[in-house]
């Protein structure tokens, strides 16, 4: 629990200290949404290229050729050009966005606040991982600069496509390398946060603030450490061999008897389904890192904009601890074609049900949260409420492709890309934006603007089901994924249709994002001052001021004296009671 | 409440693409793929409606509980209810996978007949090579030192072997109808994966594995080989047609082709 002495440090004068190398878990907060921020916009760049060539392979675009000379000669995109951006876009939206701003942004800024605490338990350690974190980005983008470009084989970089060289490819040269290279920076910077998110959690809570009192949000977050710290660790391994593989000669994942065009390859001994089994160990896990903090803050809204207290706390605690444990011992699912014993797949596929369950459980609490609400329409609850619509439909896709029967035809369509966009992508960052329009007050000490809210909301949510419903059925109908342009088979031929829809649908969704960004940058100069509560909400962070002062409580320690989601209750004089109210 | 709308009118017309079937499977060519669509009809049906319920209840939410200046009712939930969703998703989910196994058992658990027609596949990138042992049914020997792509020797065939001889080699592959066949599929380079919309079929083939995969194609025709695992910048163009043949056709186009 917490005590006075935690806070060693000073609030910093110089601007260096206090917004660059700031140790404030706040300002820390701020970074890493920001470089989110950066980031989601760059991905999204990356992905209306992308489907610009998709559906218009052959047009003539000057500025194609500007950008990249050798990757569009004649303004012509090649297909490894697309495939670098392909690559680019999931790498960057994996891992700087949606790892990034649901965890170490939102959870940066508001885990110590919302458990009592006025810092994180390693302010240093929490600065480090954020430049840690930027130093992963920037090497990153640096891929794009090297000869060859940046790599082409996806972001889940499966050897020998990315062990073995430049002779793979134009992008597996340097351009892999760095992408290797970044991603275990990447790793580290993970585990550092993880460790802080972790001890923060078990050290710092206030008097009174028990495991379940902690609002939904604080414990995914606590979840998310856990799944981050078990598995960045075993993402970072597979990232050290495979980069020992490319530049040491090793053989971690390289098998003998490799011929590229002609040319004989000198390894021997390595397996690539060793390098499958270690990244799906992480990156099943990193799924629900991506998801978590989205639905406890899918939780905390639908609990306070309803006006009632969440429907089975307990249930909801269990479910985040189930998926947790879950997500470790499902990830051969992702691997039903690898070649790995079918007799395995038979257990992971039994477990990947299982896991749908207490996925399931939290949806029908969400749905019994809202049961008998009065719901405030608030920008922050339509996106929590739309997070729940996307959770469903992205959700039970998973039921078809967790089947290895059905998988049979699946893997590899689609189908699986509408289903990882529509939970892993746009759910998660509904969760983000629902985060931003519930937090913004606290934040910045302003509201956001909800009429421009709530335009960008209704545009998203629809533009997100018109970009990734039809994927499933193209899907349904076979198409492979990963592919540049689909002028080769005769079947995709009558797909296209539904392609070009897809299109324009993700340009206009892109466009409508500019809202966003006009009301983000508005409401910090322009929006009106945020009282200390305005959603009349409970938690600790709304019990102090907007924005909170350099040590969150101004030198008190509170109490807490109640649970995390007590609205409307009957005979109580408001119709919520904060977390910090006597008893 | 315009969200509630936009929610049913979302599922509507989800529900409707996929009722509807507008963009759909091509029609199997196996018994296998007969079962497969079974099992598919019925994940659809349970999670079609799973889907629908959870939508249209949500939209209802949305529509009937606005802010009226009253109090919530107060309730933290209900441990019954609780226990009811909880084991009927579970009995529901893990339901399925169970029946599904019978599908998965039939194409990696049993084995191919012993009369099954063994075809070797070799994959590079970006194309496909398929290996018949032709008239001595014994496949030559092969080594990675002999692979010449510009002279015809994709797999690395040892001319020097008198099994060898008649071997045949082609960019597509041709099978009988109604027999077995016995695939060996390896890679000689970076993983690539043999996909058959119509066979409802996919394997991933690695480099340095030879996974046997089997299936009997029951209609004749042509149909695409797409590869579906990344193997580069020609993935998109990696494309192979499988010719299912009247028995007669396959041998007399087997017998022809190993003359050459």
């Amino acid at each position: 629990m917490s005590s006075p002495s935690v806070h060693a440090h000073q609030a910093p004068t110089g601007f260096i200290r206090k917004y660059i190398f700031s140790l404030d878990h706040k300002v820390i907060g701020l970074q890493y949404y920001f470089l989110a921020l950066f980031s989601v916009f760059l991905g999204m760049a990356l992905s209306l290229l992308m489907r610009w060539h998709m559906v218009f392979p052959d047009m003539k675009i000057a500025f194609f050729e500007k950008l990249w000379p050798a990757g569009a000669p004649g303004g012509v995109m090649t297909p490894e050009l697309y495939l670098s951006l392909m690559t680019m876009h999931g790498t960057i939206m994996v891992f700087f966005v949606l790892t990034t701003a649901p965890q170490s942004g939102f959870g940066n800024y508001f885990l110590p606040i919302q458990i009592g605490a006025e810092d994180m338990a390693f302010p240093v350690l929490n600065m480090l991982s954020f430049w840690t974190t930027f130093l992963a980005l920037v090497v990153m983008v640096m891929a794009f600069f090297v000869e060859g470009g940046a790599p082409l084989g996806g972001w889940t970089a499966y050897p020998p496509l990315s062990a073995v060289g430049a002779v793979a490819g134009p992008g597996q040269g340097a351009g892999q390398t760095l992408w290797v290279v970044s991603i275990a920076i990447f790793c580290g910077a993970s585990l550092m946060g993880a460790i802080n998110f972790i001890a923060t959690t078990i050290d710092l809570r206030a008097p009174g603030m028990s495991l379940m009192r902690l609002p939904l949000t604080c414990w995914t977050w606590l979840i998310t450490a856990i799944l981050g710290l078990l598995g960045f660790a075993v993402l970072l391994s597979a990232g050290i061999l495979l980069l020992l593989d490319r530049t040491a000669g090793t053989s971690f994942f390289i098998p003998g008897g490799l011929v590229f065009s002609d040319q004989i390859i000198n390894h021997k001994g390595g397996s690539p389904l060793l390098y499958q089994h270690l990244f799906w160990f992480f990156g099943h896990p990193e799924v629900y890192i991506a998801i978590l903090p989205g639905m406890g803050v899918a939780s905390q809204l639908l609990s306070t904009f309803s006006r009632k207290p969440i429907f089975g706390y307990r249930a909801m605690v269990y479910a985040i601890i189930g998926i947790g444990l879950m997500g470790f011992v499902v990830w051969g699912h992702h691997m039903f074609m690898s070649g790995m014993s079918p007799y395995s797949a038979m257990a992971f596929s039994v477990l990947t049900m299982c896991i749908g369950v207490p996925s399931a459980i939290k949806t029908f609490n969400w749905i019994g949260t809202l049961w008998g609400g009065k719901i405030r329409f608030t920008t922050a609850m339509l996106f929590a409420l739309g997070f729940v619509s996307l959770f469903v439909s992205g959700g039970i896709s998973g039921i078809f492709l967790g089947q290895p029967a059905l998988d049979l035809y699946f893997h590899d369509t689609y189908f699986v890309v509408g289903h990882f966009h529509m939970i892993m992508g746009v759910a998660a960052i509904f969760g983000m934006f629902a985060g931003t329009f519930y937090w913004f007050p606290k934040m910045f000490g302003r509201m956001m603007h909800e009429g421009m809210g709530k335009l960008h909301f209704y545009l998203t949510f629809i533009g997100v089901y018109c970009i990734f419903t039809p994927m499933h059925f193209v899907g349904v109908a076979g198409n492979p994924r990963r592919y540049a342009d689909f002028k080769e088979f005769e079947f995709m031929q009558n797909l296209m249709p539904l392609h070009v829809f897809m299109t324009w649908a993700a340009v206009a969704t892109a466009v409508a994002q500019i809202i966003f960004v006009i009301n983000l940058v508005w409401s910090m100069k322009s929006g009106a001052k945020a009282p200390d509560n305005p959603w009349e909400s409970t938690t600790l962070e709304w019990s102090i001021p907007s924005p909170p002062p350099f040590d969150n409580f101004g030198g008190k320690h509170p109490i807490v004296n109640h649970g995390p989601y007590e609205y409307g209750v009957p005979g109580a004089p408001k119709d919520h009671i904060m977390q910090t109210d006597p008893a | 409440m315009i969200l509630a709308v936009i929610l049913w009118v979302l599922t509507g017309a989800i529900v409707y693409g996929f009722a509807g079937k507008f963009w759909w499977f091509p029609p199997p060519i196996s018994q296998h793929g007969v079962a497969y669509d079974e099992q598919f009809s019925v994940t659809l049906i349970v999670t079609g409606i799973i889907f629908a319920i959870a939508q249209a209840a949500l939209g209802y939410v949305v529509f009937k509980f606005k802010d009226d200046g009253k109090r919530a009712s107060y309730s933290h939930g209900n441990d019954k209810l609780e226990a009811i969703w909880t084991s009927a998703t579970a009995v529901l989910f893990v339901g399925l996978v169970l029946m599904g196994t019978s599908i998965w058992a039939s194409v990696h658990f049993a084995e191919a007949p012993a009369d099954a027609l063994q075809i070797e596949v070799t994959a590079k990138q970006f194309a496909w090579s398929f290996r018949y042992a032709g008239a001595d049914g014994k496949f030559g020997k092969t080594d990675i030192k002999f692979i010449n792509d510009a002279n015809g020797n994709p797999v690395g065939l040892d001319e020097k072997d008198p099994d060898a001889k008649d071997d045949v080699v082609t960019p597509n592959i041709r099978v009988p109808a109604g027999k077995p066949v016995l695939l060996t599929l390896k890679a000689r380079d970076v993983i690539h994966n043999f996909f058959v919309r119509e066979l409802r079929l996919k394997q991933d083939l690695v480099p340095g594995m030879a996974i046997p995969f089997h299936f009997t194609a029951d209609k004749i025709g042509i149909y695409e080989v797409a590869c579906s695992e990344l193997c580069g910048l020609g993935h998109h163009q990696m494309r192979a047609t499988l010719q299912v043949m009247s028995p007669e056709n396959f041998e007399k186009w087997k017998f022809e082709a190993a003359q050459k």
